[in-house]
């Protein structure tokens, strides 16, 4: 038994490592005072310094930041929207509809990106930052769907139908009573939904246009010459700032937890 | 246009808040006087924008105390630039050919602008507004890829070179058959783009690196595959890492990436093999405007005064300084430091450019095939033939079709089960 456990520890560090490597490797080379990937040439802080000296870095990850923000917030509104409805349809014409709706997802990437740009040319829409926000809602409307949709069924129907009962007119109780409840679904939703627009390059790379990039497009556009280490203290700030979130939001969250046991009594 | 308006004002609040300090730090006004103000003060005022599309890291940007030309320009002129990048020539001509999108400047390189040139997708440029001009070398004048100069200026140019380890070689090699070496096998890296690698086995049989001979290509082709074994990896821009680092002894690249990797590493020299090597441009031109309209006059004009302004003689120094490729530009050439401008790396002698070849554009016959030959040489060893991608694909469907009526019957025998047991 206890060697057991000896094994399983190995293997969670294991694990471990092989996920975080990477980015300690990164991590410490934003510290490298050469351009060099691969030797430690001395400790230094220029490259954070000169981070934010550089437009093209800075400006394109605003894009990104931007372009994830909006996207998500109304990707969150319409797939939310999108669930309910779905919820409430016919057995046969839902399935019809999540199939489409999981088309974007299997559908490898560079295809999406390709009939958005061409779509776009169709519409003589200008490229920029209109036709990023819309590609981004594109894709991330099925991963709050996904999200939202078992949240409505694990809900108990009858929660909204007692609203309904005890004097709430029907937008009362969605506000009320159905929100809340499905809130953690939407909320996944809406995370997932500002990750995989973060991470998004190939589909960006389609369909932005002359005065706007996003950082992963930036960023590989550096191959040719070199990728600069600005790019691992860019990444090192991004890394820490995400890091910093979820630890205040897991602490407040047992915080709360605790509070909520000891009105309970303690009876858990 | 209009209904975006809103979108892309929000955006660029946003942006500007996110940019905070980056304005600020620009280069300090008083270091604009000695241009010509009346010519860079003409757009002043007018609210001209101009979308520049460059490669990577390719314009002195204000790092290591280096000149902002960007910001620089923006302030002398009143102009506003975005500023995007891109990774090669093949994706700049794609995201010009799809139409979505207007350039105002761009940063083709010389097999790409008689490629666009061949395709009317370049205006031809007004050398009137661009008087520093004169400052480009007689030598690169005229060029092949250009041989009017009617439509680009040269931005940068340089040579592709072999850089080598002498303390793991020993000696001075000066031919590209180090590069099929077997003493060195694993020891050697190779181009990963298609262009570069076919251009060093051509070169090494004595034919042009502009061959549409398919008999000549495919003898380059059999060399690089005789070469495959040898070859640790393909690469590009990984090799400034394994060369500095001493994990490979043997590589071709670029003359300006070179002397940078000098820097780093000591052992580390560059030769042009005596079999003659690529010399390539990097050039600067404006592409057509869907339309003539009184904005697309105003931000060509615009465009051309910015090319004007990459070859005022300090800033072309500047920007060569930061880019460490060799410039054309001879007055910027004087500015450098006497170090720089006698590098043989950077300016070789005429003697050896004598014996350089440019790049010209290929036949899409030509690039069709020798994208072919390029994927045979890389999958040579996975035996990839036609068939097996489609194969995989029937294969997929076949198995996906049997789990489904598996699943299907399992389903049934287990209802026919339930139901004889509920009779039982």
């Amino acid at each position: 038994m206890k060697k057991n456990r000896w094994l399983s520890s190995l293997y969670v560090w294991l694990v471990m490592v092989f996920l975080y490597a990477p980015i300690a490797v990164l991590i410490i080379f934003s510290f490298n005072d050469s351009k060099s990937r691969n030797t430690w040439t001395g400790f230094t802080l220029d490259w954070y310094v000169e981070l934010f000296h550089d437009r093209v870095i800075i400006q394109s990850f605003a894009v990104m930041l931007v372009v994830a923000i909006v996207s998500s917030v109304v990707a969150t509104v319409l797939g939310t929207l999108a669930a309910i409805g779905l919820n409430k349809m016919n057995k046969k014409l839902k399935s019809v509809i999540m199939t489409f709706t999981y088309l974007p997802m299997i559908n490898p990437e560079i295809i999406t990106g390709v009939a958005l740009m061409l779509l776009f040319i169709y519409l003589k829409m200008e490229f920029g930052l209109q036709t990023l926000i819309v590609a981004h809602i594109t894709f991330n409307v099925p991963y709050v769907i996904l999200n939202v949709l078992p949240k409505l069924k694990q809900m108990d129907q009858n929660t909204y139908d007692a609203a309904l009962d005890l004097g709430c007119n029907p937008f009362n109780a969605f506000t009320k009573v159905v929100i809340p409840e499905i809130m953690p679904g939407i909320v996944s939703g809406f995370l997932m939904a500002l990750t995989y627009s973060m991470d998004d390059f190939v589909i960006s790379y389609f369909v932005s246009g002359a005065s706007i990039q996003t950082l992963p497009v930036a960023i590989y556009s550096m191959t040719r010459r070199r990728v600069s280490p600005k790019i691992n203290a860019l990444s090192t700030i991004m890394f820490a700032v995400v890091l910093l979130i979820l630890v205040i939001y897991n602490v407040a969250g047992s915080r709360r937890q605790k509070t909520v046991r000891k009105k309970q009594g303690g009876e858990y | 246009m209009k209904q975006h308006g809103l979108l892309k004002k929000l955006g660029l609040v946003m942006a500007s808040v996110l940019v905070f300090s980056s304005m600020t730090l620009g280069v300090a006004a008083e270091e604009t006087s000695g241009y010509d103000m009346d010519y860079y003060s003409q757009l002043k005022g007018k609210d001209v924008t101009i979308n520049v599309y460059n490669w990577g890291e390719y314009i002195s940007n204000g790092d290591d105390d280096s000149l902002d030309i960007n910001a620089l320009f923006e302030e002398l002129t009143g102009i506003r630039i975005n500023y995007t990048q891109f990774d090669t020539n093949e994706s700049l001509y794609a995201k010009l050919k799809s139409g979505g999108t207007t350039y105002d400047v761009i940063f083709p390189s010389d097999y790409m602008v008689s490629r666009m040139i061949d395709e009317d997708m370049l205006e031809p440029l007004d050398f009137e507004n661009i008087p520093n001009f004169q400052y480009i070398s007689e030598k690169f004048k005229n060029p092949s890829y250009d041989p009017e100069n009617l439509y680009s200026v040269p931005y940068t140019w340089g040579t592709v070179g072999l850089i080598y380890n002498y303390d793991m070689l020993g000696f001075d090699p000066d031919s590209w058959d180090i590069m099929w070496d077997e003493n060195y096998a694993k020891q050697i890296l190779q181009f990963s783009n298609s262009r570069d690698a076919f251009a060093i086995a051509l070169l090494r049989l004595g034919y042009s690196i502009n061959t549409e001979d398919k008999l000549e290509l495919d003898q380059a082709a059999q060399m690089l595959k005789e070469e495959k074994p040898m070859v640790q990896a393909y690469v590009m821009d990984q090799i400034f890492d394994k060369m500095q680092g001493n994990e490979a002894a043997i590589a071709p690249y670029y003359a300006g990436d070179a002397i940078n990797m000098m820097a780093v590493n000591d052992s580390l020299r560059f030769v042009i093999p005596k079999e003659g090597t690529n010399l390539f441009f990097d050039a600067v031109c404006i592409p057509k405007h869907k339309e003539d309209t009184e904005e697309s006059r105003l931000r060509k004009l615009a465009s051309e005064m910015y090319i004007n302004f990459l070859n005022e003689p300090d800033i072309a120094a500047a920007n060569i300084e930061y880019i460490q490729y060799s410039t054309p530009n001879d007055a910027a050439l004087a500015l450098l430091d006497e170090e720089t401008r006698n590098n043989p790396i950077a300016y070789p002698s005429d003697e050896v450019l004598e014996n350089t070849e440019v790049y010209v554009n290929l036949s899409e016959d030509t690039n069709l095939y020798l994208d072919q030959l390029w994927t045979q040489i890389m999958s040579a060893e996975a035996g990839y033939n036609y068939w097996s991608m489609p194969l995989f694909l029937l294969g997929a469907l076949a198995l996906s079709v049997f789990i489904t009526i598996w699943k299907k019957n399992r389903r049934r025998r287990r209802d026919r089960f339930d139901y004889e047991i509920s009779n039982f």
